[in-house]
């Protein structure tokens, strides 16, 4: 399966080549022209069903990139300093195993034994650069045969069924998008639509600037992964959404007030024809959209995005139900996006 | 083109309500400047939901501009062509919207909780009045074991909109309520709620209304989303491509008790803001208004504390670069719900802007 393919292939931000490669092969199949940008962006062009009424330009956006690690220095001892590539925490990376580099050399990132800790480090979060990655070097000289500083790592974590029709694999943020996207390629609509597989996403939205720059859209749509805090509390306020409770609609995250008109018709389409829909907490996280309004002289924008539980972990889950609950809502909304979005009259 | 009698032609003495017995009509008593700021400040605007306080400003300034348009992001820019020669384009730009909360989650009960829209202060939270845009109003309350807290946490406060058992609420998580709060002027003094930067909007207007003839042709742009990161303006500036701008805002003053020494006062005339968090005021651009202020006799001040960052710079930093510069009311008791501007200021801002706009450059 596609997607399969996509959590499984390794594209930290600024490394994207082996995710983009697997979204071009599928795009030579279905798309009238795609093209790589300066900054690694893949931007994809399916021409319009009917070429009649106002020409208007949609670009779906999804990034390719995920967070992960990256090399800095190796120690005397062989042992690997990192940073972190986009938001990770902290509290998640002990003991975690990792692939390092372009050849997969296995890792682990090491933390002092339980048994020789106090308890007071325990209770400590260990900074993530006083954590070292292990690759079983004896020396510097040892290390540096395959490791070098600004080598990417990755979680190492394979795809897999998990749970009542879910999926758990690491990167899902956002190549669950990534694979909505490349479904939506294969159909055309009246409209021009302009498939954007963006980079550097993680790291503050950089690749999506140039993409909607280029595209010019008049009215972008984002596809993407969002977070998913439904665990049982004792007080609750806002689940940020729910696995399983259908594709989430963003109202307003740190980055982006969706466009009202947009809101109106995904929430529209969804209850004339059945298919489940959850607004995403709103003011929360933010996503390629929070650039893409604001290119030009501004873009209508909305997103659609899918509940990840453990989302910017090794291993997030998504569910299949939300999956494909969000293609049949795209594909009913998509085309009644024919002649633009105009509301402010 | 019809001119309305202008604000400063009007010498009245303004007593405070209290000292007199009879009922005071505060509409009534209001001069056309005075009245037009409270229309602006009592309008409903969160960012991101300008609609209403669009539809006001466009009517205002219907009559005095050659058209008018709202873009894809809700901006409102109006043009008025000039008859020079060698004209500029010139944008000026105030921000529509205000500082709001928005509804993120509804319990079973019918309470809201929310999110600010902007720098809103918890401090001002407790016991305030909000009204949505279809005109539900709502109380802020607090959970019961932090009522006696000293500090206010916004995860304990909550939206009370009167649903009770029989009844369910009239808003939606997304949906987005303002400040409630009466305009009232105190002789020279003018307070409201949202007047940054619905201030500088009366300025536009203001200045569109007197302005009998330009040289160049204007853009005023009405922007949105100022308060949550500057995100409207610069595709307004896109589109104009201007030769110059100039953003009219508000700056908050340091004459109050407690205030570090310097700054800028209240009364003491419109300030040019050399710098924001996001921007610096184009030398250029800031010539342009001291030789205006000059020719009119209006005094200026600098203000050089990077206290926020406004429209200045996307507008600054859109396509190959505009010569943008931050003129300012000043203002007290800033992003609370009773800003304060002396009338003064806003008027020699005016005189200011039309020295400005009326010759070549």
């Amino acid at each position: 399966m596609l997607l399969e393919k996509l959590s499984n292939a390794r594209g930290v931000s600024g490394d994207e080549s082996a995710v983009r490669a697997i979204i071009a092969e599928q795009l030579q199949k279905y798309a009238d022209e795609y093209r790589i940008d300066a900054l690694g962006n893949l931007i994809a062009c399916k021409r319009a069903a009917r070429r009649a009424g106002a020409r208007v330009k949609v670009l779906i956006a999804a990034h390719m990139d995920e967070i992960g690690l990256l090399v800095t220095h190796v120690d005397r001892e062989g042992l690997i300093q990192f940073d972190k590539v986009g938001g990770i925490d902290d509290r998640i990376l002990p003991g975690k195993s990792v692939l390092v580099g372009a050849s997969c050399i296995a890792g682990v990132i090491g933390f002092k034994p339980r048994h020789r800790s106090s308890e007071s480090e325990r209770k400590k979060v260990i900074a993530h650069t006083d954590l070292r990655i292990d690759i079983g070097a004896t020396s510097r000289e040892d290390a540096a045969r395959v490791v070098a500083p600004g080598d990417y790592v990755t979680f190492s974590t394979i795809y897999a069924p998990f749970g009542k029709n879910c999926v758990r694999g690491k990167a899902l943020d956002d190549r669950a998008g990534c694979a909505l996207l490349l479904e939506l390629v294969r159909d055309t609509y009246p409209f021009e639509l302009y498939a954007g597989f963006t980079t550097q996403e993680e790291i503050g939205l950089r690749g999506a600037r140039v993409a909607g720059y280029s595209v010019a859209p008049d009215i972008a749509l984002v596809l993407e992964a969002t977070i998913c805090d439904d665990s049982p509390k004792t007080r609750e306020q806002s689940p940020t959404t729910r696995l399983g409770a259908g594709p989430a609609l963003t109202l307003a995250d740190r980055r982006l007030l969706a466009d009202k008109g947009l809101v109106r018709l995904f929430t529209d389409t969804a209850r004339e024809h059945k298919i489940p829909l959850q607004f995403k907490q709103p003011l929360v996280g933010s996503t390629d959209a929070g650039i893409l309004h604001r290119v030009r002289a501004g873009v209508p924008s909305a997103v659609l995005s899918l509940p990840a539980r453990y989302i910017h972990s090794p291993a997030a889950i998504i569910s299949l139900d939300d999956y494909n609950n969000a293609l049949r809502l795209l594909r009913a909304t998509l085309p009644r996006l024919a002649n633009g979005i105009n509301h402010h009259g | 083109m019809a001119r309305q009698t202008s604000a400063r032609e009007r010498q009245t003495t303004h007593f405070p309500a209290f000292e007199t017995d009879a009922p005071i009509d505060h509409a009534a008593s209001l001069d056309p400047f005075q009245a037009l700021v409270k229309r602006l400040s009592e309008c409903y605007g969160p960012s991101g939901s300008e609609e209403q306080i669009r539809d006001l400003v466009r009517d205002e300034i219907k009559n005095f501009v050659d058209q008018v348009r709202v873009d894809a992001l809700g901006n409102l820019i109006a043009q008025r062509r000039g008859s020079g020669s060698h004209r500029k384009k010139i944008m000026l730009a105030a921000h529509l919207d205000e500082l709001g909360l928005m509804v993120t989650f509804i319990d079973g009960r019918g309470f809201c909780r929310f999110g600010a829209l902007g720098h809103v202060k918890p401090l001002t939270l407790l016991g305030a009045r909000v009204r949505f845009g279809n005109g539900t109003m709502g109380v802020i309350g607090c959970e019961a074991n932090h009522a006696a807290s000293d500090e206010i946490d916004m995860d304990a406060l909550f939206l009370d909109l009167g649903v009770t058992a029989s009844s369910s609420p009239s808003v939606q998580i997304g949906d987005s309520a303002c400040f409630v709060r009466e305009f009232v002027e105190t002789g020279d003094l003018l307070v409201g709620k949202a007047l940054d930067d619905r201030a500088g909007c009366a300025v536009l207007v203001e200045t569109l209304r007197q302005l009998r003839k330009s040289p160049h042709d204007l853009y005023f742009a009405f922007t949105v989303q100022q308060k949550v990161g500057a995100r409207g303006a610069g595709a307004a500036a896109f589109a104009i491509q201007p030769d110059a701008a100039f953003v009219v805002d508000t700056a908050a003053t340091n004459d109050t008790p407690g205030a570090a020494s310097g700054g800028v006062a209240l009364s003491q005339g419109p300030v040019i803001k050399i710098r924001d968090q996001g921007a610096l005021t184009s030398p250029s651009a800031r010539q342009m208004l001291q030789h205006a202020a000059r020719e009119a006799h209006v005094s200026i001040q600098l203000d050089v504390k990077p206290r926020s960052n406004g429209d200045s710079m996307p507008i600054q930093a859109s396509r190959q670069g505009v010569p943008t510069a931050a003129l300012a009311l000043p203002i007290r008791h800033h992003n609370t719900t009773s800003e304060m501007i002396h009338r003064a200021d806003a008027e020699n801002t005016v005189k200011l802007l039309l020295a400005l706009l009326s010759k070549p450059i």
